[in-house]
């Protein structure tokens, strides 16, 4: 790994070793990570570091992203889809400074990509990296809070207990209410928790190009989706998983196809509905697409 | 109903022995319970009978001993010696465990249809249709109003949370029932009820169970056959009345009468 | 049908100094098909003790108990229960049921128990609530409400509805009016007809004429006594 540190790039601080960790902790981490992709689905505990930065704020992803990443890399940052939010400028502006490495806001363009609660509306592809940031890994906590009897719910596949709690939304809502964090089952045998990305996006888990990493820095824990998993949102016979659909196109490009962002634009309640995906949404502008709300 | 049909017996218990350090829990503990058989077993505290129970339910280990049950698939099975993911099915299609607090049985937090439709969904149910309908058919049969299946069990009575957690675990139609003191923090009325509701249960399901409880007079009216234990060991078993008309033992002797007579 | 051959009891009372009480001794008696045996003997003589080690729930220190074949001294817990479900039917004179359950469900109990079909053994517990002129209105009652003459025909539809094929009958016709004890005493005939052997304790000296083949005094059973 000493080779990292000869080939940094202009701008990296020399008295900083590349992408922040030490070479014994990123070891650690991509040891995890590979276990992770051995066993889909399975949170395997990795020993977290105190990050420059609180917890919930990401220190999960940024350590993934740091132990996967190398100086040739091109790094993205999104939080909720935009690239411009004060957490996706931070992470990106500290791994400009702690590993030098060019930063795009392109997901096309990007080969490692750290994202807070979305996919990119663009689909990923072979080659890159979409690095996860966790708040709360185990999909049964809620249900069970004994971590011990957790892990053997996974061991045991006893996800009966799942099923309760999908039971319980229809029971009240006449549907599955679960709008975000929706529990998916990976290659038939662990039940996964995705991190809080909307309905809408669960489908893109599955059968995806990319590698698919997710860090949870609080809980200690990662895992790990390899490309082209089998991933299948749980349900039941008579009330499958439906993906939610937008109910407006986007008020500035006129997609009609991606996941929105209510904004308030006025303090007269004035709103409009715009891509949660700036990256998708300014590409195409670019192009030519215009929405309603286009001043 | 006939006798050679019984032969086999559903749970075969042979030198169940469980320490807690140098005090005893229980003490070599061998008996068969045979199908469609109740038995009791009564004690005071600290008898032993609850460390038995939970030895027998797979909740503990015991240090030596085995519990051979008769399982559908292979014939009699040392429980003890299973894999833990085998007895874990076990104890969610074949067995049932009714625990005294029924806080401890039921999941407080979730509503009386999802409470009775866990152990569907747990053996692979994946229909809610089918699994409402279920949760309906019982709630009825242990006599809930129907319409309260949306509401949680903490807005229920100390009754109907008893009887929420029997319909719970018969769901899914076991042939060994536990039972941890099951009438003991209810009401004298509502213990009746709940006698009567275990009583046609047990029957029409062709159930066998083993009740623990200190109160004889639920064994008398439940249990085929009961086993007296004091310190870890059992002093006396044979036929219920039997035992509670004519006891032989000096504690049987003493534990049926300092019972009040009704 | 019932044999008792040698049988012995005796308590011990462990909690008054381990006082050792003999009460019945080389107790041997045979009860054949269609006959009734009427036990007599003073009070105390023991003729409740010797119903209660036949039916099971007294256990003989020593000796054979035989009904329909099976030696109650030494079966176990479940054989005894088979044959009190099928061969051995027992009126005491106290009734003991679930509170809350209805009079004719506890009536058609023993025939449920027997393997019956719930309508044909309701059909079988009303047919006998009629018979002993339990009003038509208390049968959807718990019989535990009910009076002591009530509560003593209600026993005895119970103890009847079964077809058993041997009987221990514990003062059948005790507290009953005229009318019902001709009933009971009818019922009797009925069973013997048909082929059940019945030991019973009756007090009423006319009622134990009637009906009983023969008289064993159970005073010859006491310890010590020339054999």
């Amino acid at each position: 790994m000493s080779g990292c540190m000869r080939q940094e790039p202009d701008g990296a601080r020399a008295d900083y070793n590349f992408a922040y960790l030490d070479e014994q902790t990123k070891r650690m981490i991509r040891r995890a990570i590979l276990k992770g992709l051995a066993i889909p689905g399975y949170q395997v505990p990795f020993a977290s570091r105190e990050m420059p930065m609180p917890y919930g704020w990401g220190t999960g992803g940024v350590q993934v992203s740091a132990a996967v990443m190398v100086p040739e890399d091109r790094f993205k940052v999104i939080d909720q889809g935009a690239d411009d939010t004060t957490n996706a400028v931070s992470i990106r502006a500290f791994f400009e400074r702690t590993a030098g490495v060019a930063t795009t806001t392109r997901t096309r363009e990007a080969s490692v990509i750290q994202t807070r609660h979305r996919i990119p509306e663009e689909p990923l592809r072979e080659g890159q990296i979409l690095v996860y940031q966790v708040p709360i890994p185990e999909p049964l906590r809620f249900l069970e809070p004994r971590e011990s009897e957790t892990r053997k719910l996974h061991a045991l596949e006893d996800y009966g207990l799942m099923h309760v709690k999908l039971y319980e939304d229809i029971a009240r809502h006449g549907h599955i209410a679960t709008a975000y964090d929706y529990p998916v089952r990976v290659e038939a045998r662990y039940v996964m928790d995705p991190s809080p990305i909307p309905k809408f996006d669960t489908p893109k888990l599955a059968d995806c190009p990319a590698i698919q990493l997710f860090g949870a820095g609080r809980e200690q824990r990662i895992h790990a989706l390899p490309p082209y998993t089998r991933v299948v949102p749980l349900d039941f016979e008579d009330h499958p998983f439906e993906a939610s659909k937008p109910d407006h196109p986007c008020g500035l490009c006129g997609a009609t196809d991606s996941y929105l962002d209510e904004v308030i634009v006025d303090d007269a309640g004035g709103r409009i509905f715009v891509c949660s995906d700036t990256d998708h949404c300014e590409a195409r502008r670019d192009s030519g697409h215009v929405g309603e709300d286009t001043a | 109903m006939s006798a050679h049909a019984e032969m086999t017996p559903l749970l075969s218990v042979r030198g169940v022995s469980k320490r807690y350090g140098a005090q005893i829990g229980c003490a070599d503990m061998s008996f068969d319970l045979y199908p469609g058989e109740v038995m009791g077993i009564v004690g005071e505290s600290g008898s032993g009978k609850s460390t038995l129970l939970a030895c027998l339910a797979g909740h503990l280990r015991p240090d030596t001993g085995s519990v051979l049950f008769d399982t559908r698939a292979d014939g009699l099975r040392d429980t003890v010696r299973m894999s833990e993911p085998e007895r874990r099915m076990m104890s969610r299609t074949d067995w049932a465990f009714v625990h005294q607090n029924p806080r401890d049985g039921l999941r407080m937090a979730v509503s009386a249809g999802g409470n009775v439709g866990e152990r569907l969904m747990a053996v692979g149910a994946r229909n809610y249709g089918d699994i409402r309908r279920s949760a309906v058919d019982w709630l009825d049969r242990v006599e809930i109003d129907t319409g309260r299946i949306d509401d949680r069990p903490s807005t229920f009575s100390g009754g109907m949370q008893q009887r929420l957690q029997i319909a719970r675990n018969l769901v899914t139609g076991p042939r060994l029932v536990f039972m941890d003191e099951p009438t003991g923090g209810l009401d004298v009325s509502v213990q009746a009820r709940l006698l009567d509701l275990l009583r046609g249960l047990v029957r029409d399901m062709g159930l066998s169970a083993i009740i623990v409880t200190h109160d004889l007079a639920v064994v008398r009216l439940l249990a085929d056959r009961l086993m007296v234990m004091k310190s870890g060991c059992v002093v006396e078993a044979g036929l219920t009345d039997q035992v509670l008309d004519d006891p032989q033992h000096a504690y049987t002797q003493l534990l049926v009468s300092s019972v009040l007579q009704v | 049908m019932i044999e008792l051959r040698d049988v012995r009891k005796t308590f011990t009372l462990h909690n008054q100094g381990a006082a050792v009480i003999d009460v019945l001794d080389r107790v041997t008696l045979s009860v054949a098909r269609g006959e009734c045996v009427a036990l007599t003997g003073a009070s105390g003589a023991g003729k409740s003790t010797l119903m209660r080690l036949i039916y099971g729930n007294y256990k003989a220190q020593g000796g054979r108990i035989e009904v329909g074949g099976v030696d109650l001294v030494t079966a176990m817990p479940r054989e005894v229960i088979r044959v009190r479900r099928e061969v051995l039917g027992h009126v005491s004179q106290f009734l003991r049921v679930v509170p809350r359950v209805p009079t004719l469900d506890v009536v058609a109990d023993p025939l449920l128990l027997a393997g019956a079909a719930p309508e044909e053994a309701r059909e079988a517990a009303a047919g006998l609530l009629e018979r002993v002129n339990i009003p038509r209105a208390l049968w959807s009652l718990s019989p535990t409400t009910f009076s002591g003459g009530e509560q003593q025909r209600v026993n005895i539809a119970r103890g009847f509805v079964h077809p058993y094929p041997a009987l221990l009958l514990d003062e059948p016709t005790a507290s009953l009016d005229p009318a019902n004890r001709e009933v009971v005493l009818a019922l009797i005939e009925e069973a013997k007809a048909r082929g059940a052997a019945i030991v019973g304790i009756f007090h009423d000296a006319a009622a134990r004429a009637r009906v009983c083949d023969r008289e064993v005094d159970v005073s010859r059973f006491a310890p010590g006594a020339a054999a």
